[in-house]
């Protein structure tokens, strides 16, 4: 990060030794931005910049603000990990942890296989097609937000309607507590999750589908393979790499997670379905402890790390093979 | 062809892809029927003998009216529609300079500063937004819509990069080559020639930048305090619950109401939406 800062600068500089000789000779500024290392530079300085200042500066801000006791309106003090231990011996802030992991485990392996079929059923032709693939990106597109208070209305303590369907059609005799309980509060999530991110993984599967050559598909069908051979020998190996990629996308989406616990159950019924993201959010900003709030959102930080690591390792393995 | 036979045909392909579309529309279909029923048969209890939960009777747009009379839904769709445009065309600038810069320039550090920007493309907002609360207040920015049209980029820009660099590559270097033959400056060969040919790649990054940032949530949940301010999710979080009390007649009218825009949008540009997504993945 301190690099990018360091070269957004000396092009700054750069510019400053070209700017008097414009003034005397206009033809050279042109013969200036021939040379690739400054255009370069001037094409970067704007990104640089916003990145700089909203990504980076914020990032050191957020080590030191978890190193400390900050508070709103208190401008704290250097504590030394204090905040990570009180944390990590915090059982709501436990809880929330090992939601987080579950969460993101069930709703990507959901995601994949519900994705993976859907982008196989998609794959074939038939009419409607484009319409069909239009309508399945919807929940991808709408405002998450908006979408999950139509299903938080839909598992409705008192007037949902899934508990009508399944008490008309006989499964059950009783509501079920979708929301008022821990258990079910996670799975609801997680479906709700599922819901939104498979038309993800679809399209971007069968973008990768479509690539595959229909000839590879029916040689193995004369050698003998049935729908899953040719499925399991053919076809997935061809897809890990694009595999690979959504699925590292959506655990990095899905473990930072805020928006669709904060509003389908606010980390309710009594602290039971937090993720790291809506219990930093409940510290940091509804309590007002910065520190605190800070250090529990970098718990997320080596997670994402580790993630985005063997991502990288195996693209590069990739490209050497 | 593979050849099948017509029961295989249904249980392997029209019965899961029917279930896949109802599994998928529902949510959308429950949100119309919730958004025009009167409240008198909204909340009735779900045992009860007269109840027609699929549809309605006795349609009405009372909850529409009350939303756009008696809230500040109309501020907050603007709101929403500002910051979006904004920040989708700061980051379009951005990316499309350091896009070409990375496709096309050799230049010190080039791999270094294209590894750096497509980490901060998979830096996820919940992890920074405790500080950059912070700094938008030093900044004086907090409760404007500065706060959110500066740092939507963040997260717009990264990934406009990455899609737009990726367009770039596949533009033969022999049309600028041409162009510059003929006497065009590099930068009038990337202005004249290679922006021109990338205007796809440019609406697929503007469409999906555009809904990205509709979709944004909790950087504006932190940065916005007063109602008018607000953008749609968040207002119709913060504005729409009273105490435990959710309306939820107006509640499913105003995400009705705040869904429409984006979904025109995408209705209209569907295969740049796609594009945009599937570029967003390729590493």
């Amino acid at each position: 990060m301190k690099k990018i800062i360091a070269g957004g600068s000396s092009n700054a500089t750069g510019l400053q030794v070209a700017l008097p000789r414009t003034h005397l000779q206009p033809r050279r500024s042109t013969r200036l931005l021939e040379s690739e290392g400054l255009l370069a530079g001037l094409l970067l300085t704007p990104t640089v910049v916003l990145l700089g200042i909203f990504i980076a500066y914020p990032f050191v801000m957020g080590v030191w603000l978890s190193l400390s006791n900050t508070s709103v309106g208190n401008p704290g003090e250097f504590v030394g990990l204090r905040n990570f231990v009180k944390a990590w011996n915090d059982s709501i802030f436990q809880t929330a942890f090992w939601n987080t992991v579950y969460y993101t485990f069930f709703a990507t392996i959901l995601k994949l296989a519900l994705g993976m079929w859907l982008a196989l059923l998609l794959n074939r032709h038939f009419r409607g097609k484009r319409i069909v693939r239009a309508s399945m990106l919807l929940p991808f597109i709408i405002p998450t937000v908006l979408s999950t208070f139509a299903w938080r209305w839909m598992f409705d303590p008192t007037f949902s309607v899934l508990n009508w369907l399944l008490y008309r059609v006989g499964f059950i005799t009783t509501k079920i507590p979708f929301l008022s309980d821990g258990d079910y509060g996670m799975w609801c999530a997680i479906v709700v999750n599922t819901w939104r991110g498979m038309p993800f993984f679809a399209i971007t599967l069968l973008a990768g589908l479509q690539t595959i050559s229909t000839d590879l598909q029916e040689a193995a069908s004369l050698d003998g393979a049935n729908g899953w051979q040719r499925f399991w020998r053919v076809t997935w190996p061809l897809l890990k790499p694009v595999t690979l990629v959504v699925v590292v996308f959506s655990i990095i989406q899905t473990f930072s997670d805020f928006q669709l616990i904060y509003v389908l159950t606010g980390g309710g019924p009594a602290n039971s379905t937090h993720l790291l993201a809506t219990y930093a959010y409940q510290v940091g900003v509804a309590t007002g402890l910065l520190g605190e709030g800070a250090a529990i959102s970098l718990f997320m930080l080596p997670v994402l790390f580790i993630v985005v690591w063997v991502q990288l390792r195996y693209l590069r393995r990739l490209e050497a093979a | 062809m593979l050849i099948e036979r017509r029961w295989k045909k249904w249980v392997y392909f029209y019965i899961p892809l029917t279930l896949f579309l109802v599994g998928t529309l529902f949510p959308f279909y429950w949100m119309v029927i919730t958004a025009i029923r009167p409240d008198s048969e909204l909340y009735r209890s779900w045992r009860a003998v007269n109840n027609t939960p699929f549809w309605t009777l006795a349609p009405t747009l009372e909850h529409f009216r009350d939303l756009l009379a008696k809230t500040t839904f109309p501020y907050w769709l603007w709101n929403t529609f500002f910051i979006a445009i904004v920040s989708t065309a700061i980051s379009l600038f951005c990316g499309l300079l350091a896009g070409y810069a990375l496709a096309r320039l050799k230049f010190p550090m080039a791999g270094m500063l294209g590894t750096s920007i497509f980490v901060t493309y998979l830096v996820p907002p919940t992890l920074l937004f405790i500080p950059l609360a912070d700094i938008i207040r030093n900044f004086q920015l907090g409760n404007t819509p500065w706060a959110l049209i500066l740092t939507y980029p963040t997260f717009l820009i990264p990934f406009c990069t990455w899609l737009l660099m990726g367009y770039f590559k596949t533009i033969p270097k022999e049309l600028e080559e041409c162009a510059r033959i003929d006497g065009a400056t590099r930068f009038g060969a990337m202005i004249r020639i290679i922006f021109p040919i990338a205007v796809p790649g440019i609406l697929s990054a503007g469409i999906f930048a555009f809904t990205l940032s509709w979709n944004e949530f909790i950087y504006a949940l932190v940065f916005l305090s007063s109602p008018e301010r607000k953008t749609v999710p968040v207002g119709v979080v913060s504005e729409m619950i009273r105490g435990d009390i959710y309306f939820w007649g107006q509640l499913m009218a105003g995400a009705l109401l705040g869904s429409i825009p984006v979904a025109l949008v995408y209705s209209f540009f569907v295969e740049y939406y796609v594009t945009g997504l599937t570029g967003s993945v390729k590493g």
